[in-house]
């Protein structure tokens, strides 16, 4: 992941956290499903480890993702309907 | 309490402008049976909703259709970047452009503000499951209806698809959450009584 460039782990966070959405909605339903719970703390891992590898790199994705002490740099990353805010 | 993501669940990247596919596309925002609605709709009925597993659904699914919206609005607003005047006389979009320019209004494509009187939140479990599993239906076909109009888009055609493809999926979990409600209801007659109303079920008395 520390090798990733930042569209592909753009891209990997954004295929991960639709995984995480879906088995959630699955799980909602079907809450005792063990495959889906086993798939859902696996991606969730995934996920975590690919956003913190991204916030540190390139800018927080959520107001919890801030890392810079010097700046606010939650307003800096373009916004998602913006040029380069969907990569 | 909510926390917002800087990231649409999926990417919305258009390169080339078409301001009379977006005076479409802008129903599912704000149309009768767009994004809008939706989320208003599932996370408004959850407070009457008894089974854990259907609030949780509701909630997951009014939470995404928020995400839905964005998408939406980021698909219209680049449709619309960078306009002419000259563009905008052609394309039929100068009825919105005088009163919006070419920022993000809900409405619907024939120009009717977003308004709740087009959905329901009864308070009635199986009424709002029913209401849900239709609205899924009324906006899979909308986006169906949207993709005749853009598949010489295929920028947008994805997108679209993308969108589309969900309702298919909440239509699915509505269906199980109304079994989930039903099996907590007397089998003999489902209407006996409103389990998010009445004190005491009369079936067990």
């Amino acid at each position: 992941m520390e090798k990733m460039c930042k569209e592909e782990l753009k891209q990997l966070i954004r295929s991960t956290n639709f995984a995480v959405i879906e088995l959630g909605l699955y799980l909602d339903t079907h809450p005792t499903s063990a495959c889906a719970l086993t798939k859902y703390h696996n991606l969730k891992n995934t996920l975590k480890d690919a956003i913190a590898v991204y916030e540190k790199n390139y800018g927080p994705l959520s107001i919890y993702g801030v890392k810079c002490e010097e700046e606010w740099t939650w307003v800096n990353e373009p916004w998602p309907w913006q040029e380069g805010g969907s990569c | 309490m909510w926390t917002y993501n800087k990231m649409l669940e999926f990417p919305v990247k258009i390169k080339t402008t078409n301001p009379k596919l977006a005076m479409a596309i802008m129903s599912q925002l704000g149309g009768p049976d767009g994004e809008k609605g939706a989320s208003t709709r599932y996370l408004s009925q959850r407070y009457a909703m008894k089974d854990k597993r259907v609030i949780a659904t509701l909630t997951d699914i009014g939470t995404e259709e928020l995400n839905h919206e964005e998408m939406v609005a980021a698909i219209i607003t680049q449709l619309t970047k960078n306009l002419t005047i000259g563009e905008i006389e052609k394309s039929g979009f100068y009825q919105y452009y005088v009163d919006h320019t070419i920022g993000i209004w809900p409405q619907a494509a024939s120009g009717m503000p977003f308004s709740t009187a087009t959905l329901q939140s009864t308070g009635d479990p199986i009424a709002d499951l029913h209401e849900d599993l239709a609205a899924e239906q009324k906006a899979r076909l909308t986006y169906d209806n949207i993709l005749r109009l853009c598949k010489d888009e295929p920028d947008v055609y994805e997108a679209i698809k993308f969108l589309r493809a969900r309702e298919m999926v909440h239509y699915q979990r509505f269906g199980e959450s109304l079994r989930l409600v039903q099996e907590g209801l007397d089998a003999r007659n489902f209407y006996a009584f409103n389990p998010s109303f009445d004190k005491k079920a009369p079936c067990l008395d």
